[in-house]
Protein backbone atom coordinates (compact mmCIF):
# COMPACT_ATOMS: atom_id res chain seq x y z
CA UNK A 1 0.00 0.00 0.00
CA UNK A 2 1.43 3.35 -1.03
CA UNK A 3 1.91 5.68 1.97
CA UNK A 4 1.12 9.27 0.91
CA UNK A 5 4.09 11.69 0.88
CA UNK A 6 4.18 13.74 4.07
CA UNK A 7 6.42 16.56 5.14
CA UNK A 8 9.26 16.11 7.59
CA UNK A 9 12.60 14.31 7.42
CA UNK A 10 12.90 11.08 5.41
CA UNK A 11 14.89 8.58 7.47
CA UNK A 12 15.24 6.07 4.60
CA UNK A 13 18.99 6.42 4.12
CA UNK A 14 19.99 6.45 7.80
CA UNK A 15 20.68 2.69 8.06
CA UNK A 16 22.78 2.76 4.91
CA UNK A 17 24.75 5.78 6.24
CA UNK A 18 25.41 4.01 9.52
CA UNK A 19 26.67 0.95 7.65
CA UNK A 20 29.03 3.09 5.57
CA UNK A 21 30.42 4.84 8.68
CA UNK A 22 31.07 1.47 10.31
CA UNK A 23 32.97 0.44 7.15
CA UNK A 24 35.19 3.47 7.54
CA UNK A 25 33.53 6.25 5.54
CA UNK A 26 34.33 9.69 6.91
CA UNK A 27 31.09 11.63 6.74
CA UNK A 28 31.53 15.18 5.38
CA UNK A 29 31.81 17.78 8.11
CA UNK A 30 29.27 20.55 8.28
CA UNK A 31 30.08 24.20 8.02
CA UNK A 32 29.18 25.42 11.50
CA UNK A 33 29.20 28.96 12.67
CA UNK A 34 31.20 28.50 15.92
CA UNK A 35 29.67 31.77 16.91
CA UNK A 36 28.78 34.31 19.48
CA UNK A 37 25.31 35.86 18.98
CA UNK A 38 23.54 38.16 21.41
CA UNK A 39 20.43 40.29 21.75
CA UNK A 40 19.19 42.80 24.28
CA UNK A 41 16.19 45.01 24.84
CA UNK A 42 16.90 48.68 25.49
CA UNK A 43 14.76 51.79 26.01
CA UNK A 44 13.57 52.24 22.42
CA UNK A 45 13.75 48.69 21.03
CA UNK A 46 16.08 45.76 20.40
CA UNK A 47 19.79 45.48 19.60
CA UNK A 48 21.20 42.30 18.03
CA UNK A 49 24.91 41.47 17.76
CA UNK A 50 27.02 38.74 16.16
CA UNK A 51 30.62 37.84 15.33
CA UNK A 52 31.63 37.02 11.72
CA UNK A 53 33.62 33.74 11.81
CA UNK A 54 32.37 30.55 10.14
CA UNK A 55 34.31 27.36 10.99
CA UNK A 56 34.63 23.90 9.45
CA UNK A 57 36.06 21.97 12.37
CA UNK A 58 39.33 23.72 13.33
CA UNK A 59 39.58 25.71 10.10
CA UNK A 60 38.10 29.15 9.46
CA UNK A 61 35.98 28.78 6.32
CA UNK A 62 34.74 32.38 6.18
CA UNK A 63 36.44 35.25 8.00
CA UNK A 64 33.61 37.71 7.43
CA UNK A 65 30.24 36.01 7.09
CA UNK A 66 26.84 37.57 7.94
CA UNK A 67 25.04 35.97 10.85
CA UNK A 68 22.31 38.57 11.34
CA UNK A 69 19.57 37.53 8.92
CA UNK A 70 16.71 39.64 7.59
CA UNK A 71 13.23 38.37 8.46
CA UNK A 72 11.08 41.46 7.95
CA UNK A 73 11.80 45.20 7.84
CA UNK A 74 11.19 45.31 11.61
CA UNK A 75 12.46 41.82 12.55
CA UNK A 76 16.00 40.36 12.34
CA UNK A 77 17.36 36.99 13.45
CA UNK A 78 20.88 35.93 14.50
CA UNK A 79 21.80 32.31 13.74
CA UNK A 80 24.23 29.85 15.32
CA UNK A 81 24.79 26.17 14.47
CA UNK A 82 24.98 24.65 11.01
CA UNK A 83 25.28 27.58 8.56
CA UNK A 84 23.13 25.94 5.88
CA UNK A 85 20.35 25.30 8.41
CA UNK A 86 20.28 28.87 9.79
CA UNK A 87 20.29 30.33 6.25
CA UNK A 88 17.59 28.02 4.96
CA UNK A 89 15.25 28.33 7.93
CA UNK A 90 15.48 32.13 8.17
CA UNK A 91 15.03 32.57 4.39
CA UNK A 92 12.03 30.26 4.43
CA UNK A 93 10.29 32.00 7.32
CA UNK A 94 11.15 35.43 5.86
CA UNK A 95 9.32 34.47 2.66
CA UNK A 96 6.36 33.11 4.65
CA UNK A 97 6.19 36.40 6.60
CA UNK A 98 6.14 38.42 3.38
CA UNK A 99 3.26 36.39 1.98
CA UNK A 100 1.48 36.82 5.31
CA UNK A 101 2.02 40.59 5.12
CA UNK A 102 0.42 40.65 1.70
CA UNK A 103 -2.47 38.55 2.97
CA UNK A 104 -3.17 40.59 6.12
CA UNK A 105 -2.04 44.03 4.98
CA UNK A 106 -0.25 44.55 8.31
CA UNK A 107 3.32 44.79 9.63
CA UNK A 108 4.73 41.38 10.73
CA UNK A 109 4.81 40.55 14.43
CA UNK A 110 7.76 38.93 16.16
CA UNK A 111 5.57 36.20 17.70
CA UNK A 112 4.49 35.18 14.17
CA UNK A 113 8.12 34.64 13.14
CA UNK A 114 8.68 32.86 16.45
CA UNK A 115 5.80 30.42 15.95
CA UNK A 116 6.75 29.67 12.32
CA UNK A 117 10.39 28.99 13.30
CA UNK A 118 9.65 26.87 16.37
CA UNK A 119 7.07 24.69 14.67
CA UNK A 120 9.44 24.05 11.75
CA UNK A 121 12.35 23.15 14.03
CA UNK A 122 10.18 20.93 16.26
CA UNK A 123 8.84 18.98 13.30
CA UNK A 124 12.46 18.14 12.35
CA UNK A 125 13.13 16.89 15.89
CA UNK A 126 16.41 18.78 16.29
CA UNK A 127 17.97 17.54 13.04
CA UNK A 128 17.83 21.10 11.67
CA UNK A 129 20.68 22.38 13.79
CA UNK A 130 19.74 26.05 14.11
CA UNK A 131 20.01 28.01 17.36
CA UNK A 132 18.51 31.47 16.87
CA UNK A 133 18.21 34.82 18.59
CA UNK A 134 15.12 36.51 17.19
CA UNK A 135 14.48 40.19 17.84
CA UNK A 136 12.21 42.92 16.52
CA UNK A 137 9.78 45.75 17.23
CA UNK A 138 6.12 45.57 16.22
CA UNK A 139 2.82 47.19 17.23
CA UNK A 140 2.87 45.35 20.56
CA UNK A 141 6.36 46.62 21.42
CA UNK A 142 9.94 45.31 21.41
CA UNK A 143 10.46 41.53 21.65
CA UNK A 144 13.50 39.27 22.06
CA UNK A 145 13.42 35.46 21.89
CA UNK A 146 15.86 32.54 21.78
CA UNK A 147 14.96 29.44 19.76
CA UNK A 148 16.71 26.10 20.30
CA UNK A 149 17.27 23.41 17.62
CA UNK A 150 14.59 21.13 19.10
CA UNK A 151 11.98 23.89 18.96
CA UNK A 152 11.82 25.30 22.48
CA UNK A 153 11.80 29.06 22.96
CA UNK A 154 12.49 31.60 25.68
CA UNK A 155 11.44 35.23 25.97
CA UNK A 156 14.16 37.30 27.57
CA UNK A 157 15.38 40.88 28.14
CA UNK A 158 18.92 39.81 27.12
CA UNK A 159 20.11 36.59 25.47
CA UNK A 160 23.22 34.88 24.08
CA UNK A 161 23.68 31.75 21.91
CA UNK A 162 26.51 29.82 20.25
CA UNK A 163 29.86 28.48 21.47
CA UNK A 164 30.78 31.95 22.78
CA UNK A 165 27.49 32.36 24.66
CA UNK A 166 29.07 31.86 28.09
CA UNK A 167 31.74 34.48 27.43
CA UNK A 168 29.08 36.94 26.21
CA UNK A 169 26.59 36.16 28.99
CA UNK A 170 29.29 36.83 31.59
CA UNK A 171 29.39 40.42 30.26
CA UNK A 172 25.61 40.78 30.14
CA UNK A 173 25.08 39.44 33.65
CA UNK A 174 27.62 41.93 35.04
CA UNK A 175 26.56 45.04 33.17
CA UNK A 176 22.97 44.81 31.90
CA UNK A 177 20.45 47.35 33.17
CA UNK A 178 16.85 47.94 32.16
CA UNK A 179 16.09 50.99 30.03
CA UNK A 180 19.57 51.63 28.58
CA UNK A 181 20.05 54.30 25.95
CA UNK A 182 20.94 53.44 22.35
CA UNK A 183 24.64 54.19 22.76
CA UNK A 184 24.89 52.30 26.05
CA UNK A 185 23.11 49.34 24.47
CA UNK A 186 25.39 49.24 21.41
CA UNK A 187 28.46 49.52 23.65
CA UNK A 188 27.31 46.60 25.83
CA UNK A 189 26.42 44.39 22.87
CA UNK A 190 29.79 45.13 21.25
CA UNK A 191 31.55 44.31 24.52
CA UNK A 192 29.72 40.98 24.79
CA UNK A 193 30.59 39.99 21.22
CA UNK A 194 34.21 41.02 21.72
CA UNK A 195 34.34 38.80 24.79
CA UNK A 196 33.27 35.91 22.56
CA UNK A 197 35.63 36.91 19.75
CA UNK A 198 38.74 36.90 21.95
CA UNK A 199 37.93 34.17 24.47
CA UNK A 200 36.11 31.61 22.30
CA UNK A 201 38.06 29.90 19.52
CA UNK A 202 34.86 29.27 17.55
CA UNK A 203 34.18 32.99 17.23
CA UNK A 204 36.33 35.73 15.73
CA UNK A 205 36.99 38.51 13.27
CA UNK A 206 34.49 41.40 13.30
CA UNK A 207 31.41 42.59 15.22
CA UNK A 208 28.07 43.08 13.41
CA UNK A 209 25.28 45.03 15.10
CA UNK A 210 21.61 45.58 14.23
CA UNK A 211 19.54 48.25 16.02
CA UNK A 212 15.75 47.90 15.67
CA UNK A 213 13.41 50.61 16.92
CA UNK A 214 9.82 51.57 16.19
CA UNK A 215 9.71 52.49 12.53
CA UNK A 216 13.49 52.31 11.90
CA UNK A 217 16.17 49.62 11.56
CA UNK A 218 19.92 50.17 11.32
CA UNK A 219 22.17 47.35 10.16
CA UNK A 220 25.75 48.17 11.24
CA UNK A 221 27.81 45.66 9.25
CA UNK A 222 31.36 45.38 10.62
CA UNK A 223 30.64 47.95 13.33
CA UNK A 224 34.00 46.94 14.86
CA UNK A 225 37.01 45.32 13.16
CA UNK A 226 39.50 44.65 15.96
CA UNK A 227 41.47 41.93 14.10
CA UNK A 228 43.21 43.42 11.10
CA UNK A 229 45.87 41.43 9.32
CA UNK A 230 49.18 43.17 10.05
CA UNK A 231 51.77 40.92 8.42
CA UNK A 232 53.07 41.00 5.71
CA UNK A 233 52.40 44.65 5.02
CA UNK A 234 53.08 44.64 1.31
CA UNK A 235 51.56 41.31 0.34
CA UNK A 236 53.33 38.36 -1.25
CA UNK A 237 54.54 37.56 -4.74
CA UNK A 238 54.97 34.02 -5.99
CA UNK A 239 57.78 33.47 -8.45
CA UNK A 240 56.91 31.41 -11.50
CA UNK A 241 58.07 27.91 -10.68
CA UNK A 242 56.40 26.12 -13.59
CA UNK A 243 58.04 25.66 -16.97
CA UNK A 244 56.15 24.98 -20.21
CA UNK A 245 57.91 22.00 -21.78
CA UNK A 246 55.71 21.36 -24.80
CA UNK A 247 52.42 22.58 -26.24
CA UNK A 248 50.52 20.08 -28.35
CA UNK A 249 47.06 20.65 -29.78
CA UNK A 250 45.17 17.53 -30.88
CA UNK A 251 41.95 18.27 -32.78
CA UNK A 252 39.11 16.02 -31.66
CA UNK A 253 38.03 13.37 -34.14
CA UNK A 254 34.43 13.74 -35.25
CA UNK A 255 32.43 10.68 -34.22
CA UNK A 256 28.93 12.10 -34.50
CA UNK A 257 27.68 13.31 -37.91
CA UNK A 258 26.88 17.01 -37.62
CA UNK A 259 23.45 17.80 -39.07
CA UNK A 260 23.31 21.33 -40.45
CA UNK A 261 20.30 23.52 -39.71
CA UNK A 262 17.65 23.28 -36.92
CA UNK A 263 15.51 20.22 -36.18
CA UNK A 264 18.41 17.84 -35.38
CA UNK A 265 16.87 16.99 -32.00
CA UNK A 266 13.40 16.29 -33.32
CA UNK A 267 12.54 12.81 -34.51
CA UNK B 1 26.78 -6.88 21.54
CA UNK B 2 29.11 -3.93 20.69
CA UNK B 3 32.52 -3.77 22.41
CA UNK B 4 32.61 -1.45 25.42
CA UNK B 5 34.63 1.68 24.70
CA UNK B 6 36.58 3.79 27.16
CA UNK B 7 34.84 7.02 28.09
CA UNK B 8 37.99 8.62 29.50
CA UNK B 9 41.06 9.51 27.44
CA UNK B 10 44.50 10.12 28.94
CA UNK B 11 45.23 12.54 26.12
CA UNK B 12 44.18 16.11 25.29
CA UNK B 13 45.20 18.36 22.42
CA UNK B 14 46.50 21.78 23.41
CA UNK B 15 46.79 22.93 19.80
CA UNK B 16 49.51 25.14 18.31
CA UNK B 17 51.88 25.03 15.37
CA UNK B 18 55.65 24.63 15.03
CA UNK B 19 57.94 25.35 12.07
CA UNK B 20 61.66 24.94 11.45
CA UNK B 21 63.76 26.03 8.45
CA UNK B 22 67.42 25.13 7.89
CA UNK B 23 69.86 27.46 6.13
CA UNK B 24 73.47 27.20 5.00
CA UNK B 25 74.84 28.44 8.33
CA UNK B 26 71.74 29.08 10.47
CA UNK B 27 68.54 27.43 11.64
CA UNK B 28 65.20 29.11 12.40
CA UNK B 29 62.76 27.41 14.79
CA UNK B 30 59.39 29.03 15.48
CA UNK B 31 56.17 28.24 17.34
CA UNK B 32 53.06 30.16 18.39
CA UNK B 33 52.43 30.73 22.10
CA UNK B 34 48.74 29.85 22.36
CA UNK B 35 47.73 26.92 24.58
CA UNK B 36 44.11 25.85 24.26
CA UNK B 37 41.72 23.03 25.12
CA UNK B 38 38.53 22.46 23.17
CA UNK B 39 37.16 25.90 22.29
CA UNK B 40 38.84 27.64 25.24
CA UNK B 41 42.18 29.37 25.60
CA UNK B 42 44.23 28.28 28.62
CA UNK B 43 46.97 30.86 28.14
CA UNK B 44 48.21 33.21 25.42
CA UNK B 45 51.84 33.06 26.54
CA UNK B 46 53.15 29.46 26.62
CA UNK B 47 56.53 28.61 25.10
CA UNK B 48 56.62 25.39 23.05
CA UNK B 49 60.34 25.76 22.30
CA UNK B 50 63.13 24.36 24.45
CA UNK B 51 66.90 24.42 24.14
CA UNK B 52 68.14 20.85 24.51
CA UNK B 53 71.84 21.48 23.82
CA UNK B 54 74.13 24.34 22.79
CA UNK B 55 73.28 23.91 19.12
CA UNK B 56 70.02 21.99 19.32
CA UNK B 57 66.50 23.37 19.86
CA UNK B 58 63.19 21.50 19.87
CA UNK B 59 59.68 22.78 19.24
CA UNK B 60 56.71 20.52 20.05
CA UNK B 61 52.96 20.80 19.62
CA UNK B 62 50.27 18.40 20.81
CA UNK B 63 49.55 17.43 24.42
CA UNK B 64 51.73 19.78 26.47
CA UNK B 65 51.82 17.54 29.55
CA UNK B 66 53.43 14.79 27.42
CA UNK B 67 55.66 17.41 25.75
CA UNK B 68 56.88 18.60 29.16
CA UNK B 69 57.57 15.01 30.29
CA UNK B 70 59.48 14.32 27.05
CA UNK B 71 61.56 17.50 27.47
CA UNK B 72 62.53 16.42 30.98
CA UNK B 73 63.59 12.96 29.83
CA UNK B 74 65.74 14.43 27.03
CA UNK B 75 67.32 17.05 29.31
CA UNK B 76 68.19 14.38 31.84
CA UNK B 77 69.69 12.05 29.19
CA UNK B 78 71.71 14.98 27.80
CA UNK B 79 73.16 15.69 31.24
CA UNK B 80 74.25 12.06 31.57
CA UNK B 81 75.84 12.24 28.10
CA UNK B 82 77.76 15.36 29.12
CA UNK B 83 79.07 13.59 32.25
CA UNK B 84 80.11 10.53 30.27
CA UNK B 85 81.60 12.17 27.15
CA UNK B 86 82.69 15.56 28.47
CA UNK B 87 81.01 17.40 25.60
CA UNK B 88 77.61 18.65 24.38
CA UNK B 89 75.46 16.40 22.21
CA UNK B 90 75.45 17.25 18.49
CA UNK B 91 72.11 17.91 16.79
CA UNK B 92 72.11 14.63 14.79
CA UNK B 93 72.90 12.73 17.99
CA UNK B 94 70.03 14.42 19.81
CA UNK B 95 67.86 13.61 16.79
CA UNK B 96 68.54 9.89 17.22
CA UNK B 97 68.00 10.11 20.99
CA UNK B 98 64.60 11.74 20.50
CA UNK B 99 63.57 9.07 18.03
CA UNK B 100 64.59 6.29 20.43
CA UNK B 101 62.84 7.98 23.37
CA UNK B 102 59.61 8.28 21.40
CA UNK B 103 59.69 4.69 20.17
CA UNK B 104 60.38 3.47 23.71
CA UNK B 105 56.77 4.44 24.42
CA UNK B 106 55.45 2.89 21.20
CA UNK B 107 52.39 1.35 22.93
CA UNK B 108 51.44 4.39 25.05
CA UNK B 109 52.90 7.22 22.98
CA UNK B 110 53.91 10.72 23.89
CA UNK B 111 51.21 12.82 22.16
CA UNK B 112 53.90 15.15 20.95
CA UNK B 113 54.58 16.34 17.39
CA UNK B 114 58.15 17.54 17.25
CA UNK B 115 60.55 19.43 15.05
CA UNK B 116 64.20 19.49 16.04
CA UNK B 117 66.38 22.30 14.70
CA UNK B 118 70.04 23.15 15.06
CA UNK B 119 73.51 23.14 13.53
CA UNK B 120 75.30 19.92 12.62
CA UNK B 121 78.98 19.23 13.30
CA UNK B 122 79.95 21.17 10.16
CA UNK B 123 77.98 24.24 11.23
CA UNK B 124 75.29 23.79 8.56
CA UNK B 125 71.62 24.14 9.52
CA UNK B 126 69.73 20.91 10.11
CA UNK B 127 66.06 20.15 10.78
CA UNK B 128 64.62 16.80 11.87
CA UNK B 129 60.90 16.13 11.72
CA UNK B 130 59.11 13.45 13.78
CA UNK B 131 55.80 11.70 14.13
CA UNK B 132 54.40 10.77 17.57
CA UNK B 133 56.21 7.42 17.76
CA UNK B 134 59.67 8.40 16.60
CA UNK B 135 59.81 8.01 12.83
CA UNK B 136 62.20 10.77 11.76
CA UNK B 137 63.95 12.26 8.77
CA UNK B 138 66.46 15.01 8.20
CA UNK B 139 64.88 17.68 6.01
CA UNK B 140 65.48 21.28 4.94
CA UNK B 141 62.24 22.56 6.51
CA UNK B 142 59.18 21.20 8.28
CA UNK B 143 56.02 22.12 10.16
CA UNK B 144 53.98 20.22 12.77
CA UNK B 145 50.80 20.86 14.69
CA UNK B 146 47.30 22.14 13.95
CA UNK B 147 48.45 24.68 11.33
CA UNK B 148 50.92 22.31 9.63
CA UNK B 149 48.51 21.37 6.84
CA UNK B 150 48.16 25.08 6.05
CA UNK B 151 51.87 25.93 6.23
CA UNK B 152 53.57 22.90 4.63
CA UNK B 153 52.21 23.47 1.07
CA UNK B 154 53.35 27.10 1.25
CA UNK B 155 56.86 26.07 2.36
CA UNK B 156 56.95 23.47 -0.42
CA UNK B 157 56.04 26.17 -2.91
CA UNK B 158 58.71 28.58 -1.65
CA UNK B 159 61.55 26.24 -0.68
CA UNK B 160 61.28 23.00 -2.63
CA UNK B 161 63.21 22.72 -5.90
CA UNK B 162 60.79 22.69 -8.87
CA UNK B 163 61.86 19.42 -10.44
CA UNK B 164 64.77 17.11 -9.70
CA UNK B 165 64.84 16.05 -13.36
CA UNK B 166 65.44 19.45 -14.89
CA UNK B 167 67.78 21.15 -12.45
CA UNK B 168 70.77 19.84 -10.52
CA UNK B 169 69.64 18.27 -7.24
CA UNK B 170 69.34 20.88 -4.51
CA UNK B 171 70.85 20.71 -1.06
CA UNK B 172 68.56 19.99 1.89
CA UNK B 173 69.14 23.52 3.19
CA UNK B 174 67.49 26.57 1.73
CA UNK B 175 69.54 29.16 -0.17
CA UNK B 176 67.60 31.97 1.57
CA UNK B 177 69.45 34.40 3.82
CA UNK B 178 68.71 34.42 7.55
CA UNK B 179 66.52 37.53 7.43
CA UNK B 180 64.59 36.20 4.42
CA UNK B 181 63.96 32.94 6.22
CA UNK B 182 62.68 34.80 9.31
CA UNK B 183 60.38 36.88 7.08
CA UNK B 184 59.09 33.68 5.45
CA UNK B 185 58.36 32.11 8.83
CA UNK B 186 56.49 35.22 10.02
CA UNK B 187 54.37 35.13 6.86
CA UNK B 188 53.62 31.43 7.43
CA UNK B 189 52.30 32.07 10.92
CA UNK B 190 50.37 35.24 10.04
CA UNK B 191 48.59 33.24 7.32
CA UNK B 192 48.02 30.12 9.43
CA UNK B 193 46.55 32.33 12.19
CA UNK B 194 43.93 33.65 9.76
CA UNK B 195 42.51 30.20 9.07
CA UNK B 196 43.38 27.96 12.03
CA UNK B 197 41.52 28.66 15.27
CA UNK B 198 44.20 26.97 17.41
CA UNK B 199 47.05 29.19 16.15
CA UNK B 200 47.51 32.78 17.24
CA UNK B 201 48.33 35.25 20.07
CA UNK B 202 52.13 35.49 19.70
CA UNK B 203 54.92 34.03 17.59
CA UNK B 204 58.18 33.00 19.22
CA UNK B 205 61.20 32.62 16.91
CA UNK B 206 64.57 31.14 17.91
CA UNK B 207 67.51 31.62 15.55
CA UNK B 208 70.69 29.51 15.86
CA UNK B 209 73.84 30.45 14.02
CA UNK B 210 77.61 30.54 14.44
CA UNK B 211 77.39 33.42 16.92
CA UNK B 212 74.94 31.66 19.24
CA UNK B 213 71.20 31.70 19.96
CA UNK B 214 68.84 34.67 19.47
CA UNK B 215 65.12 35.12 20.22
CA UNK B 216 62.51 37.22 18.41
CA UNK B 217 58.79 37.76 19.02
CA UNK B 218 55.87 38.93 16.90
CA UNK B 219 52.23 39.59 17.79
CA UNK B 220 49.58 37.50 16.03
CA UNK B 221 45.79 37.79 15.90
CA UNK B 222 44.20 37.13 19.28
CA UNK B 223 40.73 36.01 18.15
Amino acid sequence: MEVPQKGGFSFDLCRRNEMLVSKGLRSPSFLKTGTTIVGLIFQDGVILGADTRATEGPIVADKNCEKIHYMAPNIYCCGAGTAADTEAVTDMVSSQLKLHRYHTGRESRVVTALTLLKSHLFSYQGYVSAALVLGGVDVTGPHLHTIYPHGSTDTLPYATMGSGSLAAMAIFESKYREGMSRDEGIKLVAEAILSGVFNDLGSGSNVDICVITKGNTEYLRNHLSPNPRTYPQKGYTFSKKTEVLLTKITPLREIVPVIEGGDAMEE
Amino acid sequence: MTKQQANWSPYDNNGGTCVAVAGADYCVIAADTRMSTGYNILTRDYSKIIKLADRCVMASSGFQADVRALQKVLASRHLIYQHQHNKQMSCPAMGQLLSNTLYYKRFFPYYSFNVLGGLDSEGKGCVFTYDAVGSYERVGYSSQGSGATLIMPFLDNQLKSPSPLLLPAKDAVTPLSESEAIDLVKTCFASATERDIYTGDKLEIVILNGSGIRREEMDLRKD
